[in-house]
């Protein structure tokens, strides 16, 4: 006889489970950011102050922010469709960044191509090469078993081995000792939010926000409608939540794998748009910055709803800028320290999910069933 | 004892009071508040009015903790056990005693083997937990309780995963634990058990204790009037019809288990329609491994499956297709999907239904109106298609799996431990499904562990035993000491005047 483990969280009213519970677990991450400022010698009222101030206190934090939440945004959506399907997909990192070489390829080759061609093109080859480096550890997963997190884990190693020696040996133009390619030409860029709002007519500071957050919404619309309202959808979430009973309902659990890491690792592959079609405009080496692992926090907090997504993806880019503001305004407060307090943010938010639930059930539980 | 969830009062001014070295039975439908008064009882909700008395003393308990610490041991109806464990392990799991593993799995030996031999508890100890059949993991988790000092035993619903001959034994158990001065608290629902095993017992319907009686002073058919507040029908076996063609045709068929051992041996026989066939047998015995393979579960090894004369390959999907219907044996895994709303898991192996939404899209108002419409016929209370499937009750999840099947079985029904916890009131009702479903000209496989369930039902009786058809008996003439023997794996060819 097995076990299952109780939800945590059933039979709490709703408004509790999405509003208060993540808000209680931030706000115990900042006291505990606190005590680290606090032990750094600094004023912990003073941080908060420099923080919220440089993520979103002018127009141009505003835009940072949201710049970094367009890349958590995708990486985010790729860990939740995965994990629908009862898979843990590590590999955001990886896919992105061979994402990112299926949007180099374009970019460089094919920029005879007029923008209004060379954007759709761009995306599918972001989708395609991210997807299909997520293929690979999916069919091991589905065929041989072999487990998932490992897979991808390793592929992330691949992936960047794999860049490091294109960049060194075959993509770097000729002559320069610098790891990245050659600049992408001007249409083949992604225009800045600031500059479509100026061509409008409406002046807004210049920030590396571009238009790749339109996409990143329509992708959040796109996996709210797979997981929720398709035949697709409704066989990966039986697949995640009781392989036997997809058995049962004829769903093949293998075949829903593939699917599901398919779609995970071209959401993964589409966030090198933001950062190379977006800002960089040349492939880089290690672009894609650890934000394939952050999507993994991204997707916890956000309870692997895009609408949930949408806003951890938002405040872990103020994390990132303000945290960036706050290393730069306050000398004691190194760089690492902000990284410790970022992943102080992931740890409260997910590993530490319903750590108030037990306190807080007998105010919350008005009703219970026999 | 008073004890209430927002508007519901779960149990009212419930007393009760039970001596030690007896057996005391807790009977009443499911929702009558046995679980809430047994969960009170071992802290893990607080009595909103009232209080525990132990030996006398008023006791409070905060948490499970202090219920073990009062000597209060709970077996529940899934067990608690880590299945990968050997018995000793899980039997001193967060009971060590002692930092070093070494010294505590000594101690943990020599105690084990003074209960077990006190208590007539034979279990080998070395074995993982998982490879132990049922009967012995519940003797598990009774020697988990002993080992903490338990003196008051509360099972809850112990038999609902147990063979007949394993409730047996049980109930010797039980009766070996009260004669050494343990007490022993029996919650159940069949009252045939509470006959045989019980000293008093006291019965509960919506959340009071509505009688007390001493066993020997009652009947069943009290107790079961008290239960539900009115007479209960006997069992009607309806008008059998003249039975029809054959619809489903079992020939020669093996199956083998995923380490290659056959479960299944040469099994041949056929369903007709307008008949319930029952498969009767000991937990274990190739039924299930037979009804999965039937459903398209487990692949065939020798033989063929015919349904309505045509052969049938591999796969759920397939089945659907003929007009084979599944009600799996186990709902909680693979019959439905516990975190999901009702009307998502009454979906579920027909999502591909058109009238659930044209192309790509599943069209959920239409879902939740066809689902709260199926949960209405079937008597689902309460009738709520948003509702998770989890937060149903074993009958009422039970009933949205029938809902969901029965009326796609255009030919072939193949029925699970149809009402494996489920009340008395739901039992009845299921038959009646059942019983209709096959008035309509379907045939119907029915496999159960309760014996009394296919006698009620079936029109033919067939016992496997090894993996083998051991017999067939025609229900009406089969009585209960022959199927015993089949059971037990005698040949059909010894009872000749029972046999066809």
């Amino acid at each position: 006889m097995s076990v299952t483990a109780p939800d945590p969280v059933s039979g709490l009213p709703r408004w509790s489970v999405l509003g208060l519970l993540p808000g209680l677990n931030l706000l115990a991450a900042f006291a505990a950011c606190g005590l680290i400022v606090l032990l750094a010698g600094e004023d912990p009222w003073q941080a908060v102050q420099v923080l919220v101030g440089g993520a979103f206190g002018s127009g141009e934090a505003v835009g940072y922010t949201l710049f970094y939440a367009t890349s958590f945004i995708f990486t985010g959506l790729a860990v939740a469709v995965a994990f629908q399907c009862g898979l843990f997909n590590i590999g955001g990192e990886g896919q992105a960044l061979i994402g990112g070489l299926g949007v180099a390829l374009v970019c460089l080759h094919l920029d005879v191509l007029p923008f209004l061609l060379l954007l759709p093109v761009a995306i599918a080859a972001a989708a395609l090469f991210g997807a299909a480096w997520a293929f690979v550890p999916a069919v091991l997963q589905a065929r041989r078993g072999s487990h998932i997190v490992i897979t991808t884990i390793m592929f992330n190693f691949i992936a960047t081995s794999i860049m490091v020696y294109l960049l060194v040996n075959v993509m770097s133009p000729a002559g320069s000792m610098q790891p990245e390619t050659r600049a992408f030409a001007e249409h083949a860029r992604l225009p800045y939010v600031h500059e479509v709002a100026g061509a409008l007519g409406w002046e807004i500071p210049s920030s590396p926000l571009n238009v790749s957050l339109v996409l990143a919404l329509l992708c959040c619309a796109g996996a709210w409608l797979f997981v929720w309202h398709t035949r697709a959808g409704y066989r990966t979430r039986v697949v995640g939540a009781s392989p036997a009973a997809a058995v049962f309902g004829g769903i093949s659990p293998g075949t829903q794998v593939l699917v599901a890491m398919t779609l995970s690792g071209a959401l993964a592959g589409c966030m090198s748009l933001n950062e190379l079609m977006g800002v960089q405009h040349r492939l880089v080496l290690e672009f894609t910055g650890g934000f394939g692992f952050v999507g993994i926090a991204v997707a916890l907090m956000g309870r692997g709803h895009p609408a949930g997504i949408v806003p951890a993806a938002v405040l872990f880019g103020a994390l990132y800028q303000g945290g960036a503001e706050l290393a730069f305004e306050i000398p004691a407060i190194t760089r690492d320290m902000v990284v410790i307090m970022q992943g102080l943010v992931i740890l409260f938010a997910g590993a530490l999910e319903y750590m108030f639930v037990p306190a807080l059930r007998p105010f919350l539980v008005r009703r219970a069933v026999d | 004892m008073d004890k209430w969830f927002g508007q519901v009062h779960a149990n009212r001014r419930v007393d009760l009071s039970v001596s030690s070295g007896t057996v005391h039975g807790i009977v009443g439908e499911n929702g009558a508040g046995k679980t809430t008064l047994m969960n009170i009882l071992y802290g893990f909700y607080r009595a909103d009015r009232g209080q525990i008395l132990i030996g006398g003393k008023p006791v409070g308990f905060r948490h499970s903790g202090d219920a073990i610490a009062a000597g209060i041991g709970m077996i529940h109806q899934h067990f608690m056990l880590v299945e990968t464990f050997t018995v000793v392990e899980n039997v001193m799991l967060g009971a060590e005693g002692s930092p070093l593993l070494g010294p505590a799995g000594r101690w943990a030996r020599r105690k084990l083997a003074e209960l077990e031999g006190e208590f007539g508890l034979q279990v080998p100890m070395d074995v993982p937990v998982g490879e132990l059949p049922v009967g012995q993991q519940q003797r598990v988790e009774i020697l988990k309780a002993l080992y903490r000092g338990a003196d008051i035993l509360i099972l809850d619903e112990p038999t609902s995963v147990l063979s007949p001959r394993e409730v047996e034994g049980l109930f010797r158990i039980l009766r070996t634990l009260a004669g050494r001065g343990k007490t022993v608290i029996l919650i159940t629902h069949k009252l045939a058990e509470i006959m045989a095993a019980t000293d008093r017992v006291a019965v509960m319907r919506r959340g009071a204790v509505v009688a007390r009686r001493r066993t020997a002073d009652t009947t069943v058919s009290e107790i079961a009037e008290l239960m539900v507040g009115r007479q209960i029908r006997p069992a009607s076996r309806g008008v059998p019809v003249e039975p029809g063609r054959s619809l489903l045709d079992v020939d020669r068929v093996t199956v083998r288990d995923s380490a290659g051992v056959a479960r299944v041996h040469d099994v041949s026989f056929s369903v007709r329609a307008g008949e319930i066939m029952g498969i009767a047998g000991v937990a274990g015995n190739g039924q299930s491994e037979l009804l999965e393979a039937l459903a398209g579960l487990r692949p065939v090894a020798t033989g063929r499956i015919l349904v309505d004369g045509e052969p049938a390959v591999s796969g759920s999907r397939d089945r659907r297709r003929r007009g084979v219907a599944h009600v799996p044996e186990d709902r909680r895994r693979s019959g439905l999907v516990m975190p999901f709303r009702a009307c998502e898991s009454a979906i579920l192996g027909y999502h591909h239904d058109p009238r659930y939404g044209r192309g790509l899209r599943l069209d959920w108002p239409a879902v939740a109106g066809d689902t709260r419409a199926r949960m209405e016929a079937f008597d689902v209370r309460p009738a709520n298609p948003q509702r998770r499937t989890a937060e149903l009750s074993g009958g009422n999840q039970q009933k949205l799996m029938l809902a969901r099947e029965v009326e796609r079985a255009t030919k072939v029904l193949l029925v699970g431990q149809p009402t494996r916890g489920v009340d008395l009131g739901g039992v009845d009702f299921i038959h009646d499904r059942i019983r209709s479903l096959r008035d309509a000209g379907k045939a119907i496989l029915l496999v159960s562990a309760n014996l009394d369930e296919i006698l009620d039902l079936s029109d033919r009786v067939m016992v496997m035993a090894g993996g083998r058809i051991m017999g067939e008996v025609p229900a009406g003439r089969a009585a209960e000491p022959d199927l015993g023997l089949l059971m037990g794996g005698v040949r059909g060819s010894d009872v000749p005047d029972r046999a066809p």
